[in-house]
């Protein structure tokens, strides 16, 4: 029996699991299916990490290695190679290992830090003969970076999130030849800084609005059929165009790694395809709490820890009886312009001091201001001068506020500023 | 004078920076910016830019076949390939401890290549 169980031992569970033991919880384990812990920033070898919470640019396994370091100091158990096949409502976690064989153990409280898993062709339906030379940019980027497989030699990358954009500067730097970046939307779908750092640095064209309709080759890539699509997301006729490359690399989007959640009968947003989390990272399971990208897909490591520090606290909180599981929840509402926004629940009466609302808008928006509306009452706006999806935006809002007034829904749109 | 506009990549913020240049003077001023480090940015980027290579180095007896490295300080923008080149020749043994310098002054920078994780 332990007290807590972190379901995998990326900068998530990692994180969630040190502010639990620094909470006076004692006896946590942390299960991760992989041979070592720090999850997706072990191949993540570039710079841009931490500097919301080292306030210094580290590289993806530098800011790993900090926090494996600590977790081991403070004596956390840890087992690698196994994998979670299943939770229970009665709170035991099934796993298996080669060592232990099939284990199942109970436990007080659950943190599910899966993280995400990429998208592949299937999901986005690309015509064509099934050739090798089809990476997804996550699979290209452990290959090259990790096992020192280099993936080709002339590369189209289609999909311009962060990990196509960080692979096209990669390749290049290793001799290969990037042709282009396609992007399928009128933006870009990666952080402006990897689009300057990595297209712009190395004279890589991006070309927005378009995408790969087929793949040419036998046994290896020889070329794609790249269109250009209108505004309604048609094709526009005529504008088909073959380029040679033996090499595809897809970076079409993350989505949270949440079958064991489902499968646990807990309830999933469809606007962030992650569990419906309150206040304390907690899911619709009572002391069941989920942090990282398995809850929604970040683009800054620094968010997922502050993020997994709470729902970390939240378990200890929870085990301590100090959550009021029947505490009256505000539900959080996406307005205009916004795609999701989470937490989906607060329930004020728990909080310590205020909420950090975490949201992603759905277009550009320039000279704009995010609204805050407590059952339809403006009460806080924020001047924001350009946002785009790829980068998130935060809402913080103090207890204060959200006591001072009996609210049922707390929306947020995003609205023009007059100039 | 001359003006730039350039996007800031010191921080996420990614601040759109106009950058000036006035030739008569040889001095430069920077607006946009929402913090200090963007006006340094802003003038290195047009003066002398410079960026941090992040790359990999052959490793043996390890349990991955590849180590993580990186420039200890950002080098020249010009002699990033020229710094590629080295770090291609680069065989080293296991155990490393994170932060080691793999190669001191690399292609003549005055930056040490140092390694970004422990293996071993
Ligand atoms: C290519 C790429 C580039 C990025 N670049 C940046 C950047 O420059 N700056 C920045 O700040 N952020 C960046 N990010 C974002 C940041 O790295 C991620 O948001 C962060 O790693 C997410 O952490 P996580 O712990 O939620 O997920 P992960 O790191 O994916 O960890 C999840 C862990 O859970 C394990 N797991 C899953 N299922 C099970 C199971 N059933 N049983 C046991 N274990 C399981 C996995 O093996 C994995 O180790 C980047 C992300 C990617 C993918
Ligand atoms: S100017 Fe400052 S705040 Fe803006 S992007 Fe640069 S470093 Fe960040």
């Amino acid at each position: 029996m332990y007290d807590i169980i972190v379901i995998g031992g990326g900068p998530a569970g990692l994180a969630a699991a040190i502010e639990a033991k620094k909470n006076g919880i004692d006896s946590i384990l942390v299960i991760e299916r992989d041979r070592e812990l720090g999850g997706i920033l072990q191949q993540c070898i570039h710079n841009g990490f931490g500097l919301h919470v080292f306030k210094e640019e580290l590289t993806g396994p530098e800011y790993a290695e900090k926090f494996i370091n600590e977790l081991k100091e403070l004596g956390i158990e840890y087992k690698l190679d196994s994998m979670v096949l299943n939770i229970t409502e009665d709170k035991k976690v099934d796993f298996i290992n080669s060592i232990d064989g099939y284990v199942s153990v109970k436990t007080k409280a659950i943190i599910l830090a899966m993280g995400c898993r990429e998208r592949t062709r299937g999901a986005i339906g690309i015509a064509g003969a099934r050739p090798a030379g089809v990476f997804t940019a996550g699979a290209a980027q452990r290959f090259l970076n990790m096992e020192g497989y280099m993936v080709g030699k002339t590369v189209v990358i289609l999909g311009s999130g962060d990990i196509g954009l960080i692979m096209a500067r990669r390749l290049t730097l290793e001799g290969a030849k990037v042709k282009v970046v396609l992007e399928r939307m009128p933006h870009p779908g990666g952080l402006t800084r990897n689009i300057v750092q990595c297209l712009d640095d190395y004279n890589i064209p991006l070309r927005l609005a378009h995408t790969v309709t087929s793949i040419k080759g036998k046994d290896r890539v020889e070329g794609v059929t790249i269109v250009a699509i209108d505004k309604s997301g048609s094709i526009i006729p005529g504008s088909e165009e073959y380029m040679e490359c033996d090499t595809l690399i897809l970076s079409v989007g993350l989505i949270p790694e949440n079958e064991l959640t489902e499968n646990a009968g807990i309830a999933i947003d469809p606007a962030t395809k992650g569990a419906y989390v309150n206040e304390a990272m907690e899911t619709s399971q009572e002391g069941v709490f989920a942090c990282g990208n398995v809850v929604h897909v970040h683009d800054l490591v620094d968010y997922v820890t502050e993020e997994s520090r709470l729902a970390g606290r939240s378990a200890a909180r929870y085990i301590n009886d100090e959550l009021r599981a029947s505490a009256k929840a505000v539900r959080t509402k996406q307005g205009n312009g916004i795609g999701y926004i989470v937490p989906q629940f607060i329930r004020t009466e728990n909080l310590l001091g205020g909420v950090n609302l975490f949201m992603r808008v759905r277009s550009v928006y320039s000279n704009s201001k995010l609204v805050v509306k407590a059952d339809g009452r403006i009460i806080k706006e924020i001047k924001r001068s350009h946002m785009i999806p790829s980068e998130m935006e935060r809402v913080q809002l103090s207890k204060e506020v959200l006591a001072a007034a009996d609210i049922k829904e707390l929306a947020i749109e995003v609205m023009e500023v007059e100039q | 004078m001359n003006s730039t506009q350039i996007i800031c990549i010191v921080c996420p913020m990614g601040c759109h920076l106009e950058v000036a240049h006035d030739s008569a003077s040889g001095t430069y001023s920077v607006s946009g910016n929402k913090c200090s480090r963007g006006k340094e940015y802003g003038i290195n980027e047009l003066s002398n830019p410079t960026r941090v290579v992040t790359s990999t180095v052959v490793i043996e007896g390890a349990h991955l076949k590849r180590l993580p490295v990186k420039t200890n300080r950002p080098i020249a923008k010009g002699k990033m390939f020229e710094c590629m080149k080295e770090i291609d020749k680069v065989r080293v043994i296991a155990p490393v401890k994170m932060g080691q310098i793999i190669l001191k002054d690399i292609a003549g920078t005055g930056a040490d290549l140092i390694a970004t994780r422990s293996m071993g």
